[in-house]
């Protein structure tokens, strides 16, 4: 639990802008503050998941930019003035997105905890590469980890996608 | 209703916590926000053994923000000590710390932060001791001893006679035997021996342990847990807190993932002091890091005699295995027992010794893990067999085949016969493999085999209430782990109750709602809770049909459930009017009950197995012989389900065990040196990613409709890892000429190996 609470005598919080999910938020932040906390925390967007603490995992994958970047190593204060996607801003109008359709349809969903993570990095690599080959989505998952899915089923659903764009 | 065909029971449904889940709005532990909640940080032991002669939180409690600071010492005011089997895991160490990582002391402040700054002002002077890190040091005379005193009695009536051995590390002891193994193996054709090593390795849920925990005006204790027994977490909490049952509530969200890591109490207890020091709710949540301090899968070695006939037939098996079940005993005599009992896998055995320990060491306490204790003597086992097999120039699947337990045949007198067509498995697995073909020069194919029983005897019970508009909640206590529980259950239900299945919602585990199931493990929950719940069904089914048989003069008989409504010769009642007539007005609900309680029997271990869950495994591998580097290109599993409830849930579920089966056999070991663990955190410990598994990875089902669960079906899940592991070892040596007897497959070890096998 980072927050905005100066702990005795540590650093002043900043203001950051940060776009989130489309909408702009004005945050004060300490210098140390971890974007994955001020998402969690403070956003209460609850979507991305700590687990490795060392952008090992990918449970806290967010979109900076449209780049993939680990929330739980990310500082939040790097997010200022920039644009940052989460799982929650993925579906548009209640429509879900073709990846998150995709990982229901293929059974690419056990417990969860890596999901978010999973449609993010999935999502940056198909805008990055509307047809990648399955060598391309095993190396793009590498910093991905799931215990539950043996990971078939994830590499299938981001393929389907891939095949059904136009 | 069994003639008519299934409608969703069988088919590839979509998960019911598929939506929650791809939108982030799936709530597990440590989403949950309570009014006034503090988080708490743990100080774990520097050392592997270690007098703690002084603990001082003085100067963390009086920190700014800070709300309870605790040591062993304060916890006068309640029972300290916890475990399933034995109590004898302190909440926060006492006197003794016996594992690097035991947590010591600990605190609860306004944030991690000021919960992290404030741990760095509590003194702890430790005084080291010797150490046994590994089975050996642990079993050789005049050992340092981990446990010195003797333990409470756990939970289980059957272990509640259970001691430690007194002045040693053995922790629990068990042996079976059947017929004369010393005479047979005199005698028999060809007796191979060896012995085999199985690593201590980390679940790594994704999700770490997590807990919150609050105490409410009357005295009562709420906890929300991520745990896959909230029954027995309950008890403990009861014995610890002099609480009765009924004054504490588990709650469980959804689970990230288990695999075992969250059976029984883990950080629960620790939560509940805190919350009770600090007046008002505590939140632990551990790091990667700290689950790896937390729990693990027992390491083993294991030394098996098998003594064979010249034309194949098994004859007896002298299997002796050592169980590192590390600081605490947790489940670990539970897992030695039963493992142990099964440890000639699915084969016909006249004559067996088996004998195990459970040995203490002071490393991470060992626990539950996916297989229960019989990945590590399959791995023995299986391997052993193709030795055997190359000796009497056998082929090994047709060796496996000739020995297989049939189906209706008895594993052991008392016990519940063989449940399925192990033959069928095996002949898929390796028709899929392409057995009968030669492989490719470059690559090596092997097979293994596995038989597990199942938790017996274990209770389940499940209420169904079918409401006002026609709608459906399932009552149960099993957790969603990721497993696809929920959704099996509720296909269950909306089958019996001919319901679509967004008409039915599996309530989530709530002690003080859901009643008891004994645990979400074993692979027990779609046949014994499902059971339970096919049984409520049946009963709010009958109400509804005695309401409308009473209402028009019929027999119950004569009335079918179709599609929401009671159907008679020319009538049809929408399950609303159907309440209607009953209650006389729009309100008011059928409740039906099931309930499932085998009992005790004159099986070996005091129950019957539920089923019996058994798989075939076939791998195809290649090696690099300059670096050692084993690569698995194809698996097939077989898996005998009776029949696939849900086909897609349980083709990933089985998937995932393939993949978490190839992380021992190939990548995962949790190294010690010098005391410590070398490699506790996901920086250094490397579990499978998408790029290790094989380029073609098949999970088939035999489906015989003949399960003891719901519509014939049985438990899956944890059978398809078994095999993994010497089935990808018997590819290897078919390859390239090389046994190895120690996990994992690293290419160090393969490397070391070919180097002495020497040119071919």
């Amino acid at each position: 639990m980072t927050d905005a609470r100066a702990s005795d005598g540590g650093p002043a919080p900043e203001r950051i802008r940060v776009t989130v999910n489309g909408r702009l938020c004005e945050l004060d932040v300490v210098p140390h503050a971890l974007l994955l906390d001020v998402l969690r925390d403070r956003l209460d967007l609850k979507g991305a998941k700590r687990s490795c603490d060392a952008q090992v995992c990918g449970a806290c994958t967010v979109l900076v930019d449209g780049l993939a970047v680990s929330a739980c190593t990310y500082l939040a204060v790097e997010a200022d003035s920039r644009s940052v996607l989460t799982v929650e801003g993925l579906a548009e109008d209640a429509r879900l997105h073709p990846i998150q359709q995709a990982f229901v349809d293929h059974g690419a969903i056990q417990c969860g905890f890596c999901t978010s993570g999973m449609l993010l990095t999935a999502k940056a690599l198909l805008d990055d590469e509307p047809a990648p080959r399955r060598q391309d989505v095993l190396d793009h998952l590498r910093g991905s980890l799931c215990r539950c899915t043996g990971y078939r089923k994830i590499v299938e659903a981001i393929l389907a996608v891939a095949r059904t764009r136009p | 209703m069994s003639a008519r065909p299934l409608r969703v029971v069988g088919h590839p449904v979509e998960r019911v916590d598929a939506i929650e889940k791809v939108t982030g709005r799936a709530r597990y532990v440590t989403d949950l926000v309570l009014p006034g909640m503090a988080f708490a940080k743990v100080l774990r032991a520097p050392h592997p053994h270690a007098r703690v002669v002084r603990v001082d939180v003085t100067r963390a409690r009086g920190r700014a923000g800070v709300f309870a600071a605790l040591a062993g010492a304060d916890l006068t005011w309640c029972e300290p000590y916890f475990g399933p089997a034995f109590r004898d895991r302190p909440v926060l160490a006492i006197d003794v710390a016996r594992y690097e990582g035991e947590p010591v002391a600990a605190v609860a402040a306004v944030d991690e932060l000021a919960a992290a700054e404030a741990l760095e002002l509590i003194e702890v002077d430790y005084e080291p001791l010797p150490a046994a890190l590994t089975l050996d040091e642990a079993l050789r005379p005049g050992a340092p001893l981990v446990h010195a005193g003797e333990p409470l009695a756990g939970h289980f009536a059957d272990l509640s006679t259970l001691r430690p051995e007194r002045g040693t590390n053995v922790c629990h002891r068990f042996a079976y035997a059947r017929g004369d193994v010393t005479a047979t193996l005199g005698t028999a054709y060809l007796v191979v021996e060896d012995t085999f090593h199985f690593p201590r390795v980390q679940h790594y849920a994704m999700e770490p342990n997590a807990a919150v925990a609050a105490w409410d005006e009357t005295g009562g204790l709420t906890v929300w847990a991520g745990t896959q027994n909230p029954y027995s977490v309950r008890v403990e909490l009861a014995k610890m807190f002099g609480v009765p049952l009924a004054g504490i509530r588990i709650i469980v969200p959804h689970l990230g993932g288990g695999f075992g890591s969250k059976t029984y109490a883990k950080l629960e207890p620790l939560a509940a002091v805190l919350a009770r020091a600090a007046g008002r709710p505590v939140r632990v949540a551990a790091s990667a890091a700290e689950a790896f301090q937390t729990v693990r899968r027992c390491g083993a070695r294991v030394n098996v005699r098998v003594g064979l006939a010249r034309d194949g037939a098994l004859l007896a098996v002298d299997c002796h295995a050592d169980y590192d079940v590390g600081a605490y005993a947790d489940i670990g005599p539970r897992v030695v027992q039963k493992a142990t009992y099964t440890a000639t896998g699915p084969y016909r055995v006249p004559h067996v010794s088996l004998q195990a320990r459970a040995v203490y060491t002071n490393t991470t306490p060992g626990g539950a893990f996916r297989g229960f204790g019989v990945p590590q003597l399959a791995w023995a086992l299986e391997s052993l067999l193709d030795v055997a097999a190359e000796r009497l120039d056998r082929d090994p699947v047709d060796l496996r085949r000739q020995n297989l337990l049939a189906h209706g045949e008895d594993f052991a007198p008392g016990d519940t016969p063989i449940d399925g067509k192990l033959e069928e498995s095996l002949s898929r697995a390796a028709e899929a493999i392409g057995w009968t073909q030669p492989a490719a020069v470059d690559r090596g194919r092997g097979v293994a085999a596995m038989l597990k029983a199942s938790v017996a005897p274990s209770v389940s019970e499940a209420i169904v209430r079918l409401h006002a508009d026609g709608s459906a909640s399932v009552l149960v206590s099993t957790v969603e782990m990721g497993q696809g529980a929920r959704t099996a259950l509720a296909q269950i239900a909306a089958e019996v109750l001919a319901l679509p299945l967004a008409r039915v919602t599996v309530t989530p585990p709530d002690t003080a709602i859901t009643p008891y199931d004994q645990t979400t493990s074993s692979s027990r929950s779609t046949t014994v809770t499902g059971r339970a719940v096919q049984e409520a069904a049946a009963d709010v089914r009958d109400q509804l049909q005695r309401i409308v048989a009473d209402h028009l003069g019929v027999s119950p008989r004569d009335l079918v459930l179709d599609e929401g409504a009671v159907v008679a010769a020319g009538r049809r009642l929408g399950y609303p009017e159907v309440l209607a007539l009953r209650f006389g007005m729009t309100g008011g609900e059928l409740i039906g009950r099931g309930v499932v309680a085998p009992g005790r029997t004159r099986a070996p271990l005091g129950g019957s197995t539920p089923f019996w869950e058994m798989a075939v495994g076939a791998a195809e591998v290649s090696l690099d012989e300059e670096t050692g580097a084993v690569t698995v290109e194809r698996y097939v599993s077989v898996a005998d389900v009776g029949r696939a409830v849900n086909p897609l849930i349980l083709e990933g579920q089985d998937e995932g065990a393939v993949v978490q089966g190839l992380g021992h056999t190939l990548l995962e070991e949790m190294t010690y040196g010098d005391g410590h663990l070398l490699n506790g955190s996901l920086l250094a410990y490397r579990v499978p990613r998408a790029e290790d598994v094989p380029a073609v990875l098949e999970c088939r089902f035999v489906e015989n409709g003949d399960g003891s669960g719901p519509f014939g079906a049985k438990g899956a899940g944890e059978g398809s890892l078994i095999p993994v592991s010497p089935a990808v070892a018997n590819a290897l040596a078919r390859l390239s000429g090389i046994r190895l007897r120690e996990l994992p497959l690293l290419p160090e070890r393969v490397w070391r190996a070919l180097r002495a096998r020497g040119p071919r």
